[in-house]
């Protein structure tokens, strides 16, 4: 296996080029990982802003700041952006920086596809948010973009929408297939599968769901295309196909794509927790079986997004008794994390605060998706804002938070400054405070039948969607403050030591110093 | 630090521009295809083509290099290995939701419209005189999609396809044992043979399209008979036309001495590559032609 690395200079001083030339031609795993999650950030930021509008057109009840139309621009182009554009782009830019450190490899397996995989997404995020331009209007038909609403009555720039869907899936197809190549040809000797990290082990979970989904997701859009303007009838009853079909061919990718936002993760937090409790992670194999089970079950439940499409009783059974399933190995992991704590020794850093955020929110957001999953009751809350409420805790509070946790994590590794202290306790606060006031009250309007993705409401929902709102606005604020906070540590602080955390392990940790350098493991490190 | 190459480190490169370049490229085509679809010339789709092309080759062309002058250990050689197994795997699920689509009209959607399961009010009050079948020669809505007059057969051109198919996985095996036990010349003969009947499937299946939009009308419009058809055969032919392509590539290489009896990957990438076209085609053959 590895012992040495040999790169095409024989006069590089191992660091990195200079300009902006750097930053397109880089093949290193670290830039491009940089690169990542400077995207993901400024796409969290778009598509947050976009989140204000609908925010600020739901204050009042009647119709205030945009049209209707404008406010369904806004929620699909929210979604996509947030979905697509922010919380997978930030995932994989944390895989691309800690996989190879976690492992003890020199680089990703395939440098310069990585580079590719991440130089796709500005032309792609490009075209998408260019529709907003366009005569017609951007997408209107919510980020699920079903059939009809996106064939025979969506506007002329869902073209640009199909393709940049294309795009983005070959770069998440590339991206993966290089995660599983690094994790399975370049561990050091010694790192057997059983030794890795579980944020090694859950991407490499994830990276096999995008493979297995990616394609589907291109092939949906592909038959929509075909159906706008080559006339074949794919999702068109006239023609023998079914508009129902579009939906079950989305749920195919888009239930285990819910995974791919959630396992990196679990990763992150079965991490963090057992540093700041100074204990080892409670049940680490049934973690990993736990994370390959809610892979294989992501692949069977699709159909619970579809109670209300119409389905057989049977198919509504099964589908209703699959999903509960799941909560088994989720529960195993929230088990775990729980464990890990029990009688540890805890301290109460900002990345710790950060997880635990995570495990008790990401919990409430799986309550309500038992909820959701008992296909009785779904019939009430399908497509009200107890929806809206649950995927925002599952994927706010469950897979923004852990990123914003890895990044108060492994940020004294990556810049060699300590992050400040009270600066993260703030952002915490005031972010939970506020997401919690944001989304808490959406599942009271959702209960009580407020719709989703509509501008207006009756006036009985009017005290907490202005609550809501409030919420809403302080959360935006508090990344903002985010932004501040990361460029204050990039740009100084406090010097980090290696070890970064007194309960710290991993080769990240224990085998390189703070800053990592620029090439990680030239000679592969000895495993214990 | 690093010295020369050898057979136990990994090679990692250091700045490519060929990335940037290939997304120019397929954006300029996509742009390029979406601004045909509203009216404009194929022109920026061509260009943007181009470009890819340009890229492939220099890109490509870059990695041959690099693999002739030995800088890939075997390590490097395992990372292509499981890179090009999980494209092929990611190529499979692209298919897999087409079939999935032909299944799905098959199995729920034509017989719910013909009142299956408990749709029999709604069908009986949507389309009466709907019912259904397979091949669909007749649309619930006759107005909208010209239906085609006839259903292809199997047993015609697809089952010549098949076997020419198959025999190309053959020869390309036979190619394979040649290049292990370095006999050149039947290396390139069998690949060359692998190539004919590559290009010679591809034309075949033109020429079966003009046959079936001339004289059994079964277009892409013909409801989802036709759109299912050309959706899975247009999409693998144009796999193997890739194949073929690069199946040539690697004759060419063949031809300049390259590949060793122990280093010859990109001949085992495409070979694969090749075996899962012909896969595809033999489900294509069963649930599209056959069955």
């Amino acid at each position: 296996m590895t012992t040495a690395t040999t790169h095409d200079d024989a006069h590089d001083d191992h660091g990195p080029a200079k300009g902006l030339m750097r930053w397109v031609t880089t093949t290193n795993h670290k830039d491009i990982g940089t690169l990542y999650l400077w995207l993901a950030f400024i796409m969290l930021l778009t598509g947050g802003s976009m989140a204000m509008v609908i925010r600020a057109e739901l204050f009042q009840p009647g119709l205030q700041f945009v049209k209707p139309e404008f406010f369904n621009q806004m929620t699909t182009m929210h979604g996509l952006i947030m979905v697509f554009g922010a919380i997978m782009p930030a995932f994989v830019g944390l895989a691309n920086w800690l996989i190879p450190m976690q492992i003890g490899a020199p680089d990703m397996a395939l440098p310069r596809m990585n580079n590719w995989s991440f130089w796709i997404l500005p032309f792609a995020f490009t075209m998408l948010a260019s529709t907003l331009l366009m005569e017609g209007g951007a997408p209107a038909f919510g980020w699920t973009f079903y059939a009809p609403l996106s064939t025979t009555f969506a506007p002329d720039s869902t073209d640009y929408f199909i393709f940049a869907v294309h795009l983005m899936g070959i770069s998440s197809v590339m991206g993966a297939i290089n995660v599983i190549a690094t994790i399975l040809n370049m561990r050091a000797p010694g790192m057997t599968l059983m030794k890795m990290p579980l944020f090694v082990w859950t991407w490499l979970i994830t990276a096999y769901l995008l493979i297995a989904v990616m394609p589907v997701l291109a092939g949906a859009v592909t038959m929509m295309l075909t159906d706008r303007h080559f006339d074949t009838s794919f999702f068109d009853a006239a023609g023998g196909g079914d508009p129902v079909m579009f939906q079950h061919i989305f749920w195919f990718f888009g239930h285990p794509e819910v995974y791919i936002m959630i396992l990196p993760a679990f990763g992150i937090i079965s991490a963090i927790v057992p540093t700041f409790a100074r204990k080892p992670l409670f049940g680490y194999s049934s973690m990993v079986y736990a994370s390959a089970s809610i892979a294989i079950l992501s692949f069977m439940v699709w159909a619970h997004h579809m109670f209300t499409t119409g389905m057989p009783v049977a198919g509504e059974l099964y589908f209703m008794y699959a999903t509960i399933l799941i909560s088994v190995p989720t529960g195993v992991k929230v088990f775990n994390w729980v464990s890990t704590m029990w009688k540890g020794s805890m301290t109460f850093e900002t990345p710790m605060l950060w997880a635990l955020g995570f495990i008790v929110m990401f919990t409430i957001g799986g309550f309500s998706g038992l909820m959701l999953g008992v296909a009785p009751v779904d019939t009430q809350y399908h497509d009200t804002y107890f929806v809206v409420a649950h995927f925002h805790y599952v994927l706010v509070t469950g897979a923004l938070y852990s990123i914003i946790a890895a990044f108060y994590y492994w940020v004294p590794k990556w810049t060699g400054n300590m992050y400040s202290e009270t600066h993260g306790k703030i952002h915490f606060w005031w972010s939970t405070i506020s997401v919690n006031v944001l989304f808490f009250p959406q599942h009271f309007v959702g209960l009580a039948g407020m719709p989703r993705r509509i501008p207006d409401y009756s006036l009985q929902f009017a005290e907490f969607n202005a609550i809501s709102s409030i919420g809403g606005f302080a959360f935006g604020l508090a990344q903002v403050y985010f932004l501040y906070i990361i460029i204050k540590t990039i740009k100084g602080g406090e010097k980090a030591t290696d070890k970064v955390w007194e309960g710290a392990t991993g080769l990240e940790f224990e085998a390189l110093p703070s800053p990592a350098p620029y090439h990680s493991f030239d000679t592969a490190p000895e495993i214990k | 630090m690093s010295t020369a190459s050898s057979a136990d480190q990994y090679y990692v490169p250091h700045g490519t521009h060929w990335p940037i370049i290939g997304s120019i490229g397929l954006t300029t085509t996509v742009v390029g295809f979406a601004r045909y679809l509203h009216g404009a010339e194929l022109t920026m789709t061509f260009l943007g083509l181009a470009i890819v092309i340009f890229m492939m080759y220099g890109w490509f062309g870059q990695v041959v290099n690099e693999s002739m002058s030995g800088l890939y250990s075997k390590q490097v050689d395992m990372s292509f290995r499981w890179g090009m197994g999980w494209f092929i795997f990611s190529e499979v699920m692209f298919f897999a939701a087409f079939f999935g689509a032909l299944f799905y009209a098959r199995a729920f959607s034509i017989p719910w419209l013909d009142g299956a399961s408990n749709n029999a009010a709604t069908a009986e009050y949507l389309w009466p005189n709907f019912e259904a079948a397979w091949p669909l020669l007749a649309v619930p809505l006759a107005e909208k999609y010209e239906v085609a007059k006839q259903a292809m057969g199997a047993w015609g051109l697809p089952a010549i396809n098949t076997a020419i198919l198959l025999t190309s996985g053959l020869t390309v095996t036979l190619a394979h044992h040649a290049l292990k036990r370095q006999d050149r010349d039947w290396l390139v003969y069998w690949l060359a043979a692998t190539v004919a009947l590559g290009f010679l499937f591809v034309g075949l299946q033109a020429w079966e399209y003009s046959h079936a939009y001339d004289d059994l009308n079964l277009r892409m419009d013909s409801g989802i008979y036709g759109s299912t058809f050309y959706m899975l055969t247009g999409f693998h032919g144009f796999h193997v036309t890739m194949g073929a392509t690069m199946l040539l590539i690697i004759t060419i290489r063949a031809m300049k001495g390259h590949f060793t009896p122990e280093n010859h990957f990109a001949f085992e990438a495409v070979a694969w590559y090749w075996h899962f076209v012909d896969v595809v085609w033999l489900g294509l053959f069963i649930f599209v032609y056959w069955i």
